[in-house]
């Protein structure tokens, strides 16, 4: 018989589900959880800044792993603060489990310190939910949540632990098998052939993948289905380095930032292959003029992503891996020469063009500046803005899960935490986050995190003293009325980080800038690259938000083709 | 409820689901986020209680499959049926409030 605490069995749980580091921030009602915590041998905690940090952290280490991560915050405003990065793995199909501690069971309701409904605040925010109402609930709760996290398409689970709960005694024989993903969901030998058929008659085939090809780790089964077939590919934002950005095959993103000849020739395409992505408007632009001579081929592994925003002829609920295992023999070797020579012809005459792509001291430079000094599996991550966008469009991704952004949601606030986690999961790796001086200002107070732990991250901090994607919007589409988006005082970045125990460089008037980032780059440890920038030195081309894809602001929409 | 405001075509889900605190929340909440109308809701729990059924009287759009696959996805809900929108239970809950 074993019998201790419903806190001690959580973190019993835990371990045995194979947790390592747990970010969080303790308060009143998880203190029972904390207290069992500083027993685990196995389990490290970080006390974050912010709850909203913790999240991050933990998805740092959900992305770069593939496997569910944990992080902890109390109840009422930590609970709160959870939401962002909990809706945040929502949209980017992100395996993290919050757990939070709750008011006591006997006074839920009654609107006592610091309690919120957590519970009902999540529901569309995460996957799924518990609040545990008994100490013996946890031992089917705590594998459940790991086995939805992970489970098909992969998200955040919060379980709410009120206080009581956690300081009950439990007695019980035997501890549950830890939670498991489910089987795959099993597909149609049809559909297979039916698939097969589509692409061997297709004339203009494209490739379309985003983050369901990364995490089913089908990105070696995309890129041999592309050589074998020679279809290009697009990726979404979330499916970079899905392939190599220098492969042949590679046309980079669609959507709004894509080069022009990959939103161009999208929509001469007759079949397009859909693998784990879901027609984000953000990829497809206005959605009914999306590839409009084309078939739709959809693989996801979610039901409720095929037939959402697009009909296809065809679409397989399945594991993108397994799918693309079986559909590849039964394909035929094919040059597609006419198309291939129109591929080519595109990407001469409306390539991605990138200002001053090899000066350092420029946007694009500096990120082709880095990637160099940046290994095959070294990990990139950024904030939202004109930053996330150039390091999309430049960075040369050679290796899938290695580039953690906030895609779905678009969180500033996103890349320092998510930098750190990653650091935490993979201590080995330099970690890169490309962000703005928004951004950054927005989980700020993990740079306490980052030096605490020697976290190997280096922060490149592109600094407008601006909103500068916003301003962008208002420069082409509100008369160029810059308002609410530039910042009348601009810190002191350098002396910030210096504050809180990173070093940091400025490149600003550097005699020698190159030698800098490479010193930089050497040495383990945080530290923070300041480097100004223009915030009228826009991300081209760019698609208007609602217009269709072939309406390129800044692309050689007019050139005839 | 206002059965006759519309008079597009109804259907009447039925879904089986676990019977705790929370259930209600998620389904309802599921069809408020993505902008589907429920006009009638009813609820019962079932055998021990450990399950109940509910029934949601929804306009029959186009967009309905996509609801049913979404609602289906919910870890609490079991299975959905669908019926014809003149289902008794909406039809019994009618002449009550008409009564
Ligand atoms: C939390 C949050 N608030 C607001 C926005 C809207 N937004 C998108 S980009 C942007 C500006 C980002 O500025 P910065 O981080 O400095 O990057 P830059 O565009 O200048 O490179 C804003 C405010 C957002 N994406 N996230």
């Amino acid at each position: 018989m074993k019998r201790m605490t419903g806190a001690e069995a959580t973190i019993r749980l835990l371990e045995r589900q194979g947790i390592h580091i747990i970010p969080g921030i303790p308060g009143g009602t998880n203190l029972p959880l904390y207290d069992a915590l500083s027993h685990s041998e196995q389990i490290r905690h970080v006390l974050a800044r912010h709850e909203q940090g913790a999240g991050f952290m933990a998805q740092g280490m959900a992305r770069t792993s593939g496997t569910p991560q944990v992080f902890m915050a109390t109840s009422g405003p930590g609970a709160t603060n959870t939401l962002t990065a909990l809706a945040d793995a929502k949209l980017d199909s992100v395996p993290i489990i919050c757990i939070t501690g709750q008011v006591p069971t006997s006074m839920i309701g009654s609107d006592a310190f610091q309690e919120v409904d957590i519970y009902g605040m999540s529901i569309p925010a995460t996957k799924h939910n518990f609040l545990v109402r008994s100490a013996e609930e946890l031992l089917t709760v705590i594998p459940e949540a790991f086995r939805i996290a992970a489970s098909d398409r992969p998200g955040p689970v919060l379980i709410d632990i009120p206080k009581d709960v956690q300081t009950a005694m439990l007695e019980f024989e035997q501890w549950p098998e830890p939670g498991k993903p489910n089987p795959l969901p099993p597909f149609s030998w049809d559909d297979i052939e039916k698939a097969a058929k589509m692409i061997n008659a297709a004339q203009r085939p494209f490739l379309y993948i985003g983050g369901g090809v990364v995490q089913s780790g089908a990105s070696e089964l995309a890129r041999a289905l592309a050589e074998k077939t020679s279809i290009p590919v697009a990726t979404t934002l979330m499916g970079l380095g899905a392939l190599p950005s220098d492969h042949p095959l590679c046309l980079g993103m669609l959507g709004m930032h894509a080069a022009p000849c990959t939103n161009l020739l999208l929509e001469e395409s007759d079949l397009l292959i859909a693998l784990g992505v879901r027609f984000d408007d953000r990829a497809t632009g206005k959605a009914d003029q999306f590839c409009p001579g084309a078939q739709i081929l959809h693989v996801d592994i979610d039901p409720g992503e095929l037939d959402k925003i697009k009909t296809p002829l065809l679409g397989i609920t399945a594991d993108a891996k397994q799918v693309l295992e079986s559909l590849l023999p039964m394909v035929e070797k094919r040059p597609r020469r006419q198309w291939s020579e129109r591929v080519s012809r595109l990407r001469h005459s409306h390539p991605l063009d990138l200002p001053r792509a090899d000066d350092i001291m420029a946007p694009y430079g500096i990120i082709q500046a880095v990637s160099k000094l940046m290994e095959d599996d070294d990990i990139i991550t950024t904030d939202v803005g004109q930053h996330q966008m150039r390091t999309a469009q430049a960075y040369p991704f050679r290796r899938p899960g290695r580039w953690l952004t906030s895609g779905g949601l678009g969180t500033m606030g996103f890349g320092l935490p998510a930098a750190i986690g990653a650091s935490l999961a993979e201590p080995e790796r330099t970690v890169v986050c490309f962000s703005g001086d928004g951004s950054l200002m927005m989980n700020i107070q993990e740079l306490a995190t980052a030096a605490e732990h020697r976290t190997n991250v280096k922060i490149v901090l592109t600094n407008n003293n601006a909103l500068g994607l916003v301003q962008q919007q208002q420069e082409l589409f509100y008369g160029n009325r810059l308002f609410a988006s530039d910042y009348k005082h601009s810190p002191d970045f350098a002396a910030i980080a210096r504050g809180f125990g990173l070093p940091a460089v400025d490149l600003d008037g550097h005699p020698d800038p190159e030698g800098e980032l490479k010193r930089i780059f050497s040495e383990q440890g945080p530290c923070l690259i300041h480097l100004p920038v223009n915030a009228s030195d826009g991300v081209y081309p760019m698609v208007p938000p609602g217009a269709a894809n072939r309406e390129m602001i800044g692309g050689a929409e007019h050139a005839c083709i | 409820m206002p059965a006759s405001k519309t008079t597009s075509p109804k259907t009447v889900l039925e879904l089986h689901v676990n019977n705790h605190p929370g259930v209600m929340s998620h389904v309802c909440g599921l069809f408020s986020r993505r902008a589907y109308n429920v006009e009638g809701i009813a609820c019962l729990p079932e055998g021990g209680g450990e399950t109940s059924r509910i029934w949601l009287l929804v306009e029959d759009s186009n967009r309905l499959n996509q609801m049913v696959t979404q609602v289906t996805k919910l870890q609490d809900v079991h299975r959905v049926n669908r019926h014809p929108g003149n289902h008794q239970v909406f039809g019994q809950l009618r002449d009550i409030m008409t009564s």
